[in-house]
């Protein structure tokens, strides 16, 4: 099962590397990877998306918790939770096909953030699931280039990662 | 306030740390701190010939006394060499401290001369390991060194010094930081009293329990409180190799070690047990064979300092988090005034594993008759015997380690100083020198097979320069004994470079270093031989014995089987 891991550590040089250093040395899977300090400048923020049954994704929060940069931790995926991601996708955007990039664009809630005479840059948000059906939709048209951050994610309701 | 240096920070630190040994080597980019190690005479420093040997003295120090062990070697070749002594004492939970020198910051990244990633390349084989970037840092980062590599499941530390952080000309006000505190660390200190208090009824219910007790009760100072809670409930137990000791040996309580090459009674009472409660073992490969057949009728507690231990391998239906220490202790006070519950079950199965000691008593293998070459296993009875079963006793890694874990008999902890985890060829040497400076009154014997020997023996030129009077029985059978042992038993004894051609006459190379190398080549020659080498303390002997080369080790499991799945000797099995 896919599970999404919310991780509070320290902001030092070297963190982020004992993290993924920690997936694949013991042989786990990244999906996405999403890492940026929090309001609090001494902490970073890193979510990450794993698959595994709950006998590995037991052991990878085990051994996250081991790290002595990692501060906190969640697996969002046991309670519930907001997930987003953002992409920006640089599509074909010719005769007939520019108005339906548009149109199309619009169904999803998603914005035309750059224009050239022949194609889009389209940002979309959403979930993973969202965003991989946009990707189908663009698919005909002809995507030229696609930049996914990767999952972010928060807890719903009062439940707050912090420390 | 004082103003010091970065290498003077580092020299005075080590001083107000206690530390008394520091074994290294010195290069380019240490050389500021060799320096401030010069101009002061508390904390001493043993020049070792290869900086992996600095990383196994001090590593056996850690074993024998249970402190933290420290490195000092300089940037680059003298890093990369320290690596495998890190990545041994990793695997074991083994507290260490490694100091390595580093090219200058501005340096960095640009593949200056001597320069390595040495946090990169160690990385998966610390447990932490730390960067300075400011001299100022460096007593707190070093006192979160030690605290670390000491604290919680041990295991070493590495800290990369950037030479200009240690140079004279800039001085820093110096403190010694008597704590430290860090958010993002902290060991429990105690297990959840409603599990132990599971795990205490379970034991009072079995019918035919086993305690399986590892490295962790060792390290963790628990050892008198496992004798006691085992005592009080009579129980069996059977320790892993780095758990030798805990519980004495010669206490018929005590089955011997388990695993691959345990004892034929302990991998029997683990299969056929109804409890097997683990402290501080982790139920490695070695160990639990076919983990899909491993106790298949066994409820297992397990109490692990380190959570992700717990149900790593095999599943814990009783899980307590906790320091071996305080959980036992909590324990023995549940179990104090308790009855167990089935006193007669019990009988029967001590009456069951006494029929299995009987099945092997007198078999385990043939001795020498005078004449002959000795067998291996004899030549440790006889080196257990000189000692009184007191000595502290290395290995390297083969058939010579699994002998002397199966005939050395160890009454206390920390005695029995092996690479367990790694399993790294060359450790017994350098470890042996390590624990002989710290407890230079003890008998320490490093057994040895000349594979290994050869791997680290330029210690020898060390032994000489500060005069460490070790013993080196050199179990010599002219192959690699274990590797042999594998092409006999799964290769049709295609024996693929396990055989050692141009061995050295190592009476003359001990020689050349100017100590004493007696050569036994036969049955009757080994009493007179061990009387001589140890006659002197503080004399470095080495005993160059010829073994039968055609020894295998047994018990051993049968690969894919369960615990009771167990080869007895060339033509038996269970």
């Amino acid at each position: 099962m896919r599970h999404i891991i919310s991780i509070l550590m320290e902001n030092e040089p070297g963190a982020l590397s004992r993290v993924v250093g920690l997936f694949a040395q013991r042989n786990y899977n990244i999906e996405t990877l999403n890492v940026a300090p929090t309001e609090d400048p001494t902490l970073s923020r890193l979510t990450v998306t794993t698959v595994g049954d709950d006998r590995v994704i037991e052991q990878i929060t085990k051994h996250l918790n081991k790290l002595i940069d990692v501060v906190k931790l969640v697996d969002l995926t046991e309670g519930n939770h907001i997930e987003r991601e953002l992409m920006m996708v640089k599509v074909k955007a010719l005769g007939a096909a520019r108005d339906e990039v548009k149109r199309t664009a619009d169904i999803f809630r998603a914005q035309i953030v750059d224009v050239t005479p022949s194609l889009y840059t389209v940002q979309i948000t959403g979930d993973a699931g969202k965003l991989d059906a946009f990707l189908q939709a663009m698919a005909p048209v002809g995507i030229l280039e696609v930049a996914r951050t990767g999952v972010s994610g928060i807890a719903r309701g009062d439940k707050v990662l912090s420390l | 306030m004082e103003l010091l240096s970065g290498a003077d920070m580092i020299a005075r630190f080590l001083q107000d740390e206690g530390v008394e040994y520091i074994y290294g080597y010195p290069g380019g980019a240490a050389l500021h701190i060799y320096d401030a190690l010069f101009r002061q005479d508390k904390v001493k420093h043993i020049l070792v010939r290869h900086e992996q040997a600095a990383t196994h003295a001090a590593d056996g120090y850690a074993r024998a006394s249970g402190k933290p062990g420290t490195v000092l070697v300089t940037s680059g070749p003298g890093a990369t060499n320290a690596v495998t002594g890190i990545a041994t004492a990793y695997m074991d939970s083994i507290p260490m401290v490694v100091l390595c020198g580093q090219v200058m910051s501005h340096l960095i990244g640009d593949d200056a001369f001597q320069e390595t990633d040495i946090i990169g390349v160690t990385r998966p084989i610390v447990k932490h390991s730390f960067s300075i970037r400011h001299p100022s840092e460096i007593p707190e980062v070093l006192k979160k060194a030690y605290y670390l590599a000491s604290t919680g499941r041990p295991g070493p530390v590495v800290v990369d010094i950037p030479k200009d952080m240690t140079a004279p000309t800039e001085r820093y006000e110096y403190v010694y930081p008597k704590k430290v505190k860090m958010r993002s660390y902290n060991p429990v200190t105690r297990g959840h009293t409603g599990q132990i208090k599971k795990a205490v009824e379970l034991m009072l219910k079995a019918k035919r329990p086993v305690f399986y007790t590892g490295g962790g009760v060792v390290t963790g100072r628990a050892c008198e409180g496992l004798t006691d809670l085992v005592k009080q409930l009579g129980f069996p137990i059977t320790t892993t190799l780095m758990g030798i000791g805990a519980f004495p040996q010669s206490d018929d309580q005590c089955l011997g070690w388990l695993g691959m090459h345990g004892s034929y009674e302990s991998n029997m009472a683990m299969h056929h047990a109804d409890l097997v409660i683990a402290i501080g073992a982790r139920f490695d490969d070695r160990v639990t064979n076919n983990t899909s057949k491993f106790c298949p009728t066994a409820k297992i507690v397990h109490v692990d300092i380190d959570p992700s231990s717990v149900s790593k391998t095999v599943r814990a239906d009783v899980p307590i988090v906790g320091p071996a220490a305080s959980v036992i202790n909590e324990m023995i006070s549940l179990v104090q005034g308790k009855e167990i519950a089935h006193p007669e079950a019990l009988g029967e199965w001590w009456q069951k594993i006494d029929s299995w000691r009987d099945e092997r008593r007198g078999k385990l293998y043939e001795p020498s008759e005078p004449g002959e070459a000795l067998k291996p296993q004899e030549v440790i009875e006889a080196v257990c015997k000189i000692t009184r079963g007191e000595a502290f006793v290395t290995t390297d890694v083969g058939q010579h380690q699994m002998f002397a874990a199966q005939y050395y008999h160890f009454d206390k902890p920390n005695r029995f100083i092996t690479s367990g985890g790694l399993g790294t060829m060359g450790f017994g040497f350098p470890a042996a020198m390590g624990i002989k400076k710290s407890y230079p009154q003890d008998d320490v014997v490093c057994i040895t097979g000349e594979g290994s020997f050869q791997m680290m023996m330029q210690e020898l030129s060390t032994c000489k320069q500060y005069g460490i009077g070790v013993k080196i029985v050199n179990l010599n059978n002219g192959s690699l004994g274990m590797v042999r042992q594998w092409q006999d038993l799964n290769y049709k004894s295609r024996h693929a470079h396990s055989y050692m051609e141009s061995l050295p006459d190592f009476q003359k190379l001990i020689e050349a270093y100017g100590f004493t190398a007696i050569k036994v080549e036969r049955h009757e020659d080994l009493e007179p031989a061990l009387e001589r080498a140890f006659a002197d303390n503080n004399e470095l002997v080495f005993l160059d014995i010829y073994v039968d080369p055609r020894e295998h080790v047994y018990p051993m499991q049968v690969p894919l089987g369960a615990m009771r799945d167990m080869l007895l000797s060339k033509t038996e099995r269970t």
